[in-house]
């Protein structure tokens, strides 16, 4: 198993807007590289990219969660 | 006079009116989200209460729990401050139909001023110089044509229902004219569903100078202009006072067209009009009207001697207005700088974190709002400003360079800070000569970039 971590401190997003589907779906496979999420630090947003590959993604943080830098966002298989 | 008020904000600016209010007597309630438990607001307020999770739209943005909080407190008004819920004319709404003061503007001025073609045409209707163009929405491309007597080349086409610097396109001239209206009205019904468009004439190298406002509702008085020219992606990053670009004929001018619009809508509080300057023409343009006390409102309180923010909240306790016109002098020249956590060598990426260590500046003519203390965890969720550093001279020389030395005592260790933007800002022959406009700073930016690394602490 391999876990997703945030780079940064702030609010997870999982989709781009508000009125768009989610980046990724719990159980899509994932590619190095994929955004799987956005993060809202000072009214800035910044893309997460899986720095690993794998499948049946779980996501542990929610939309709209408050993270700290290194927090577990996803797991992978 | 007002008893209890509750500060419906965070950061520098509620410390702000929490200092304001004590000073008149007044009792503070703070609120608070979950990551704010430990910020300097809370911390100096009579009391706090918490109002939920860290996004601001869950606890700030949320109004029902900030009523909430004023009832379970006992407050009998409210402070939006700014940003948040400060220019949302519902809130001031539903604060007034619970029984309580709103210190600011009635709903229904936020609302006449919040919109863009309602405002425009207050504008025009006080004697303001508003920017040739449509009066709201061009009826077609035959039309447009007649507005361009009015606008002259480039002339801006913009989608109506567009927002964001989104669905612009500019002219040069009539050629480039005739091809763009059409495509803009494809594009903007494409994009918004609404092929609806303005036009306005483009003023190439203006400079941004507003009017600070006072008003009881009947009367209303001006405490002079602030230049905030100097901008990175339209947010203001150094603001002073007075405007070294304004004659004493056409200051006058400018401060008396704000005040006939603050009385023609019958303002009551503090508001800002903002105007564009078209130095090379020496005419200035209305833009709009912010109904809320500013970011930089100590320019102006340094150089008047005016404490805006009590004087707001006199009004809203039912006061009419202390001052009288030919009360209000303004003195020397104000510099205010925006500290923000960004790391100004990284593209001005944001930077939270933990304040290890903290050195203020001080001395005669430095003042320093913040919600800095030695130990403070700067949270991700809300806008990077950490501190406004403020410093009044007898001129603007003096003023520069009161503003180096205050920089350079300043020491924020733990996280970057814009501080180094600053230095190099004060030490530019552009900036000492006054020599800029809107966009200037974003192609100095590039230019300088070495100059934006932190130096090293001693």
């Amino acid at each position: 198993m391999a876990r997703l971590l945030s780079p940064l401190p702030g609010t997870f997003y999982r989709s781009p807007a508000p009125d768009q589907p989610p980046y990724k779906a719990d159980g899509d496979a994932v590619a190095v590289g994929d955004v799987i999420g956005l993060i809202e630090v000072m009214k800035s947003f910044h893309e997460v990219k899986a720095d690993r590959a794998g499948g049946n993604i779980r996501f542990v943080a929610d939309n709209e969660d408050p993270v700290m830098a290194g927090a577990v966002l996803a797991e992978l298989d | 006079m007002l008893k209890r008020l509750l500060i419906a904000n965070r950061g520098e600016i509620a410390v702000r009116i929490i200092r304001a209010a004590r000073d008149l007597g007044i009792a503070t309630v703070a609120v608070c989200s979950d990551a704010d438990r430990d910020a300097l607001h809370v911390q100096i307020a009579d009391q706090v209460v918490n109002i939920g999770p860290p996004a601001a739209k869950k606890s700030y943005l949320n109004a029902a729990a900030i009523l909430q909080a004023a009832a379970d407190s006992g407050a009998d008004s409210i402070h939006p401050g700014y940003g948040f819920l400060a220019e949302n004319a519902s809130f001031s709404d539903v604060v007034t139909a619970a029984g309580l003061v709103f210190v600011g503007p009635s709903g229904d001025a936020i609302r006449l001023m919040g919109d863009k073609v309602a405002a425009r045409s207050a504008a025009a209707a006080a004697g303001v110089p508003v920017v040739p163009g449509s009066e709201g929405r061009v009826a077609g491309i035959a039309a447009g044509r007649r507005v361009l007597l009015d606008t002259g080349f480039p002339v801006m086409i913009k989608a109506a229902a567009g927002g964001g610097g989104r669905g612009i396109r500019i002219a040069a001239n009539l050629a480039e004219f005739e091809q763009a209206f059409p495509q803009a009205e494809a594009e903007a019904l494409a994009a918004f569903g609404d092929g609806g468009l303005y036009m306005e004439k483009v003023i190439a190298k203006a400079r941004h100078i507003e009017v600070q406002v006072l008003g009881d509702g009947v009367d209303a008085v001006h405490c002079f202009e602030r230049e905030c020219s100097l901008q990175r992606r339209r947010q203001k990053v150094w603001e002073e006072a007075p405007s070294l670009a304004l004659t004493d004929r056409l200051r006058d001018q400018l401060c008396d067209s704000a005040v006939a619009l603050a009385r023609a809508v019958g303002y009551s509080g503090a508001g800002t009009v903002e105007y564009l300057y078209d130095e090379t023409a020496g005419q200035f343009y209305f833009i709009e009207m912010n109904t809320r006390i500013q970011v930089e409102h100590p320019v102006t309180e340094i150089i008047t001697g005016i404490d805006l923010v009590a004087e707001m909240l006199r009004i809203a306790g039912g006061e009419p207005l202390r001052l009288r016109q030919s009360d209000i002098v303004a003195r020397g020249h104000a510099i205010e700088v925006r500290l923000n956590a960004e790391d100004p060598a990284r593209d001005f990426a944001p930077f939270p974190g933990t304040v290890t260590d903290l050195r203020l500046p001080g001395g005669p003519g430095v003042r320093f709002d913040s919600m800095l203390y030695p130990g403070y965890a700067v949270p991700p969720f809300y806008d990077s400003l950490l501190a406004k550093l403020i410093v009044h001279g007898e001129t603007r020389e003096a003023a520069l360079r009161r503003l180096t030395r205050a920089l350079s005592e300043l020491l924020v260790s733990g996280v970057k800070t814009t501080k180094p933007l600053f230095l190099a800002l004060a030490a530019d022959p552009s900036v000492q000569r006054g020599d800029f406009h809107t966009r200037w700073l974003e192609t100095w930016l590039p230019a300088n970039a070495n100059r934006l690394t932190p130096e090293r602490e001693p």
